[in-house]
C-alpha cells in the first residue's frame, strides 16, 4: 500500500461526517415528507387522517397560484442576480480605487448585508416605501409627483428592490477582496500600452472576477429561491399573486392552512425545481471552472 | 456501555429542581403584542408577589407569527405552553377538537355571568366555555367632527354604506394627505375578510347558503366587493391594500382620514393624548348597514385558553381568572386610569359612570358589542356562527386566498368579477376537499 | 506638479462618488437609527423630522418590557455554536473532496447544495414533530444542530474552492518531507487558507444570526433568538414607528459591529488566487 492511497483512504474518512448528517438532514424529513404527501393530513382537524394518493399533488398542481408561484419565483432570482451582479461589480471596481476614508465607506456599503431579512423589511415597508408618511411619498411630495404606492402600484418591483438593497453588498464584499488580489504589474502593463480604464476592466477585472462570480451566483441564487421573510412582511404574497413566490404558496398551505398533506406536495414539488435549478447551475459552473 | 435515558435526566434535574424552589411553577404564556397584553405583562408581576409559587414567562409575538406558533403547538400536542392568547375563531373550533382545558368551576367572584353573553357564547363549543376573554371588540365608523362640522356635514347614529361614501366624497381631499375613508385593504382573513365580511352582511349576502354552498358570485357579494373596491378607490388612502389595523390606525392619528371604520378597540388609542393627533376631533357612529343591520359590526375577543397539553392546567386557570377578573380591571384603572381598561368584556365596565364619563367611545363599543349576534348574522339563515368569520377549520384556508384575490382587485390587478369568480372557485375546491359538499 | 495636481483631482471625484455611494446604500440604516431616537408622532410625521431633540424613551422601555440580554445571549451562543460546528465538519469534508476527486466529487457537491434549496417551510412539520420526540423544542442546542445542518453546505463549498486554489505543488513538496495527513492540514493548508476559512464562518454566523423562520417556529420562551424578540415589537396596534426602530437597532448592532470588526481581516484574507 502506497502512501497516496493510504491519504486516500483518510480523505474518504474525513468526508464521511458530513455526507453522513447532511444526509440525514435530507432523508428523514425528505422520507417524512414524501409519506405525508400521499395522506389527507391536516393539523387542524384531528382524527381525520386516510391515504390521498396523488390528490394532493393534484391539488397542488390545479392551484390557480402554482403557475403564478413559479414565475415569480424565477423573475425574483434572475432580477436579484442581475442588478446585484451588474451594480456589484460597478461599486466594487469603483471603491477599489484610492479616495478618502475608504475604509469608513467600505463598512457602510457592507452593512444591509448584516441586517435581519425581517428588520431589512420592516423598515422599507414602513419608513421608506409607506406611500402617506414614508420617505419615498415625501421625495414624491417635494418633486411635486403623486407618491408611488409601492406595494400596490409595482409590489414585485419593490420586493426585487428590497431584496437587492441586502444581497448587493454581498456581492461587492466578495467581488471587492477579489480585485484587491489582482495583479497590479499587470494592470500597470496594460495602462503603458494605452489602455483605458473600460479595456482593463475589460480584459483583466472581468476574467479575473469569474471565479468569486461563481461563488456570489451561486450562493446568491441558493438563497433568493427561499426568499420569503420579505414577502411576508411587507406583501403576504398579493396583491392578488403578484408577489407569490413557491416558498411563500407552500407556506400558505402548510401554515395559514395547516394542510400537511398539501404542503408535503408542495415541499417535493419544489424540492425537485430546486434540483433542476441546481443540475443547471453545475451545467454552467462546471463549464467555466473547467475553462478556467 | 450505558445508555443514558433524557427522560430519566430530565426527572433527576427537575427533582433537584423543585427540592431547591420548593414546586415554583413556570408558566410558559404565549401572547400578542397588543398594547393591553403588553400592559398585563407588567402588570403580572403583583400577580407574582401574591403567588409566590407561580412564576410567570411571556412569550410575546406578533398576531401573525403567534397564532401560527400556537397552532403547530397545539395541533402537534408539544405542551410549550400552559397558557395561549387566542381569539374567537379558534376557541370554539379547538375546545371542539379537544385540545383545550373547559373553563368550568370558576369561583363566584370571577362573575361569569358578568361577562357580554354574545362573548360567552363565541368563545363556547356546545355549550361548554373554553377560554376567558382579555378584550373584546365590535366595529363601528370613527369620524373626525371638526371635517364634518367644516363640511356642513351629520353623521347619523346608524349610518349606511351609501351615506359614508358620500360623506367620503366631499371630505377627500388629496392633495393635502387628507382622504375620504379608510378602510383596511391588507389580505388576510383576519384583515380586510373582516370588514369585507361585514360589508357583504350588510348588503345582505352570506359565506354559505344551508347546503353550504358557497354564495361568492350571488348579487349581494358583487353589490358589496364592487361598493367597496369603487369606495376605497375612490376616496381612500394610496396603498390601501397593504394597509391594515395599524396602518390605517396609524393614518387616522396623524390626521389623514375623514372617517375609519375598525375595530372598537381603536377607541382608546386614537382619543389617547400621546398618540393621536386628532384625539380631540373624533366621534363614533354605528358601523354601516346597508339592506340590513344584521351583521354590520364584528364580534370578536382576545381571550386566553389553556391547552390539554400542559402540566400545569389549575395554577394556569387560576392566572387566567386573574387576568380576565374585574380585579384585574381595578389595577389598570389604578395605574393607568380607568379609560384604559380592557373593554368590551364586561358588562359591568359599562354600568360604571366613571368609566362611561372618561371614555367618550363607551356607549357607542357597548351597542355595538349587544348588537352583534355571532349565531345571527346574515338577513338569509346560514349554517355557520361568526359573524366576520365562518367558525369551521377550513376558514383560514379559503378566507386567506379570497382575501388576496379581492386586494387584488383592490389594486387594480384584476376586476372584480374576475377575483370573485376565482374566489368562488377556489372556496368550492376547499368545501370539497373538507367534504362539506360534492 | 500638473501631474500630482491631476492625482489629486481625480482623487477627489473619486471620493465625491464613492461616498455618494456608500450613504445612498447605508442611509436606510442611518434612517432608521435616527428614527429610534424619535418620539411616535415624530416618527411619522410629514415632513420627516431630520432635526429634533433625540430621546432614549424607546430605548429605556423596550429594557423595561423585554428581557434583551436573554434573547441577545441566545442568538450569541445559537450562531456562534453552529457555526463552529459547521467548520469542524466542513473543513475535513472540503479537504478530502478538494485534494482527493473522485468522479463523484461534482456529483457530491451539487447534492449537498441542492439541499439547502428546499423551503424550510416545506419540512417544518416534520422537523418540529421530531423535535418535539426528541425534546429538541425550545433548546439551544436543537437550533444549533439545525442552523450548523443549514449552513455546512455552503461552507464546505466555500472552503473547498478555497482548498482548490492551493497549488498542488506545495502538498507534494510536503509529503516529500513525510508530513502526514493532520500535519498537512495544519502546518500547511489551513495557514494558506485561512482569511477563506475566517470568510465562510463570517458568512454563516451571520446567516445564523439573521435566520427567522426555524428560530421563531422551534423556540418559545428559553431559547428564543432576537429574531423572535423583533417579532415582538412588529405591528402591535397602536404607532409603533419608533419603537420598532429601536428594536430593529438593538437586533442587528451586535452582527453590525461583529462584522465590520472582522471585515478588515476578512479583506485580507479572502484574496482569491492569492497564492499563485
Amino acid at each position: 500500500m502506497n502512501a497516496q492511497d493510504h491519504n486516500r483512504r483518510i480523505a474518504r474518512w474525513l468526508l464521511i461526517p458530513s455526507v453522513v448528517a447532511l444526509f440525514i438532514w435530507m432523508a428523514v424529513p425528505l422520507g417524512m415528507t414524501i409519506y405525508y404527501s400521499f395522506q389527507d393530513y391536516n393539523l387542524l382537524m384531528p382524527g381525520f387522517r386516510q391515504f390521498a394518493g396523488f390528490g394532493n399533488y393534484q391539488y397542488f398542481f390545479s392551484d390557480p397560484s402554482f403557475i403564478a408561484g413559479l414565475t415569480n419565483t424565477l423573475v425574483l432570482v434572475g432580477s436579484v442576480l442581475l442588478i446585484t451582479i451588474v451594480l456589484g461589480t460597478l461599486i466594487a471596481v469603483v471603491i477599489d480605487q484610492p479616495f478618502y476614508g475608504r475604509n469608513i465607506a467600505r463598512v457602510l456599503i457592507i452593512a444591509p448585508f448584516f441586517i435581519m431579512p425581517t428588520v431589512n423589511a420592516l423598515i422599507w415597508k414602513n419608513l421608506i416605501f409607506h406611500p402617506v408618511n414614508g420617505l419615498s411619498a415625501f421625495i414624491s411630495n417635494l418633486i411635486g409627483t403623486t407618491p408611488i404606492d409601492w406595494f400596490s402600484q409595482y409590489p414585485m418591483l419593490a420586493i426585487i428592490i428590497i431584496v437587492s438593497w441586502q444581497w448587493m453588498p454581498f456581492a461587492i464584499l466578495i467581488l471587492m477582496t477579489a480585485l484587491q488580489s489582482m495583479d497590479q504589474d499587470q494592470v500597470e502593463a496594460a495602462r503603458l500600452e494605452g489602455a483605458g480604464p473600460v479595456d482593463i476592466f475589460r480584459h483583466i477585472a472581468i476574467p479575473h472576477l469569474q471565479r468569486p462570480l461563481i461563488i456570489v451566483i451561486m450562493i446568491e441564487t441558493i438563497f433568493l429561491l427561499t426568499i420569503f421573510a420579505e414577502i411576508y412582511i411587507t406583501t403576504g404574497g398579493g396583491p392578488g399573486t403578484q408577489t407569490t413566490n413557491l416558498a411563500y404558496l407552500i407556506f400558505q398551505q402548510a401554515l395559514l392552512q395547516f394542510d400537511v398533506g398539501m404542503a408535503s406536495a408542495g415541499g417535493i414539488v419544489a424540492v425537485i425545481l430546486a434540483n433542476i435549478v441546481a443540475i443547471f447551475l453545475i451545467r454552467v459552473v462546471g463549464k467555466t471552472l473547467a475553462e478556467h | 456501555m450505558i445508555k443514558y435515558n433524557p427522560t430519566l435526566i430530565g426527572v433527576a434535574i427537575c427533582t433537584l429542581a423543585s427540592s431547591a424552589f420548593a414546586q415554583q411553577t413556570t408558566l410558559t404564556i404565549g401572547t400578542v403584542n397588543n398594547g393591553d397584553m403588553v400592559r398585563m405583562e407588567a402588570l403580572a408581576s403583583a400577580y407574582e408577589d401574591a403567588n409566590l409559587n407561580i412564576q410567570l414567562d411571556f412569550v410575546v409575538l406578533e398576531e401573525n407569527v403567534l397564532r401560527q406558533r400556537l397552532t403547530t403547538d397545539i395541533a402537534a400536542g408539544s405542551g410549550q405552553f400552559d397558557i395561549m392568547t387566542i381569539g374567537s375563531y379558534e376557541a370554539p373550533i379547538w375546545g371542539g377538537n379537544g385540545w383545550l382545558v373547559e373553563m368550568g368551576n370558576l369561583p363566584a367572584s370571577y362573575d361569569v355571568d358578568d361577562l357580554f353573553p354574545s362573548i360567552r357564547e363565541a368563545l363556547s363549543h356546545e355549550g361548554t366555555l373554553y377560554a376567558l376573554p382579555f378584550y373584546g371588540e365590535s366595529s363601528m365608523t370613527y369620524y373626525r367632527t371638526d371635517l364634518f362640522d367644516q363640511a356642513g356635514l351629520t353623521m347619523p347614529e346608524q349610518p349606511t354604506w351609501h351615506q359614508v361614501r358620500d360623506f367620503a366624497e366631499a371630505l377627500h381631499d388629496p392633495g393635502n394627505n387628507q382622504y375620504g375613508i379608510c378602510l383596511r385593504g391588507l389580505a388576510g382573513w383576519g384583515q380586510n375578510m373582516a370588514i369585507i365580511s361585514t360589508i357583504v352582511n350588510a348588503h345582505g349576502g352570506q359565506w354559505f347558503d344551508m347546503d353550504w354552498e358557497p354564495q361568492l358570485t350571488s348579487q349581494p357579494w358583487r353589490d358589496a366587493i364592487e361598493f367597496y373596491v369603487d369606495l376605497v378607490r375612490s376616496y381612500g388612502p394610496p396603498g390601501a391594500s397593504s394597509n391594515g389595523f395599524n396602518e390605517n390606525l396609524a393614518l387616522f392619528n396623524s390626521g389623514n382620514c375623514a372617517m375609519w371604520v375598525d375595530a372598537t378597540v381603536a377607541g382608546a388609542f386614537v382619543t389617547d393624548t400621546s398618540e393621536s393627533r386628532v384625539h380631540d376631533r373624533v366621534s363614533f357612529a354605528a358601523a354601516p348597514s346597508q339592506v340590513t343591520e344584521k351583521g354590520s359590526g364584528w364580534l370578536w375577543a382576545w381571550s386566553l385558553a389553556i391547552p390539554s397539553s400542559s402540566n400545569n392546567a389549575e395554577e394556569a386557570k387560576k392566572f387566567i381568572a386573574w387576568a380576565t377578573s374585574k380585579e384585574y380591571s381595578d389595577l389598570v384603572a389604578q395605574e393607568h386610569g380607568i379609560a384604559a381598561i380592557p373593554p368590551g368584556t364586561r358588562i359591568s365596565t359599562y354600568e360604571n359612570a366613571e368609566y362611561l364619563a372618561a371614555a367618550p367611545f363607551a356607549e357607542m363599543t357597548l351597542k355595538q358589542m349587544e348588537k352583534a349576534d355571532p349565531s345571527d348574522s346574515t338577513l338569509d339563515p346560514s349554517p355557520y356562527t361568526g359573524v366576520q368569520f365562518v367558525a369551521i377549520p377550513r376558514f383560514q384556508a379559503f378566507a386567506t386566498v379570497v382575501g388576496q384575490q379581492l386586494s387584488g382587485a383592490l389594486a387594480g390587478s384584476t376586476t372584480v368579477d374576475q377575483a370573485l369568480n376565482n374566489s368562488q372557485q377556489l372556496v368550492r375546491r376547499e368545501m370539497v376537499r373538507g367534504g362539506y359538499i360534492d | 506638479m500638473k501631474l500630482h495636481s491631476q492625482k489629486v483631482a481625480k482623487e477627489l471625484t473619486a471620493t465625491v462618488l464613492c461616498w455618494a455611494i456608500a450613504l445612498l446604500i447605508f442611509f436606510p440604516i442611518f434612517w432608521m437609527v435616527l428614527t429610534s431616537l424619535k418620539t411616535e408622532i415624530q416618527a411619522i410625521s410629514m415632513p420627516p423630522q431630520l432635526f429634533f431633540k433625540p430621546t432614549l424613551e424607546n430605548y429605556i422601555g423596550i429594557f423595561e418590557r423585554s428581557n434583551y440580554t436573554r434573547f441577545a445571549w441566545n442568538s450569541v451562543v445559537i450562531a456562534l455554536g453552529s457555526s463552529i460546528i459547521g467548520l469542524l465538519l466542513a473543513v475535513p469534508a472540503a479537504y478530502a473532496m478538494a485534494f482527493y476527486p473522485s468522479k463523484r466529487t461534482k456529483g457530491t457537491l451539487l447534492w449537498m447544495l441542492s439541499t439547502k434549496m428546499m423551503p424550510p417551510v416545506g419540512v417544518l412539520i416534520p422537523i418540529y414533530l421530531l423535535f418535539r420526540d426528541t425534546g429538541l423544542l425550545d433548546s439551544r442546542l436543537g437550533l444549533i444542530i439545525i442552523f450548523a445542518l443549514m449552513n455546512l453546505p455552503i461552507m464546505i463549498w466555500m472552503i473547498y474552492t478555497y482548498f482548490r486554489e492551493i497549488p498542488t505543488e506545495i502538498l507534494e513538496a510536503g509529503r516529500m518531507d513525510g508530513v502526514d495527513t493532520r500535519q498537512e492540514i495544519m502546518t500547511i493548508i489551513l495557514p494558506i487558507s485561512m482569511g477563506g476559512i475566517a470568510s465562510s464562518f463570517l458568512l454563516a454566523v451571520i446567516l445564523s444570526w439573521n435566520e427567522a423562520f426555524w428560530s421563531l417556529n422551534l423556540t418559545a420562551s428559553k431559547a428564543a433568538p432576537l429574531t423572535a424578540f423583533i417579532a415582538s415589537y412588529s405591528n402591535p396596534e397602536g404607532l409603533f414607528w419608533a419603537r420598532l426602530s429601536a428594536a430593529s437597532t438593538l437586533a442587528v448592532a451586535p452582527i453590525v459591529i461583529f462584522g465590520w470588526l472582522s471585515m478588515k481581516q476578512l479583506v485580507r484574507g479572502l484574496t482569491f488566487g492569492a497564492v499563485k
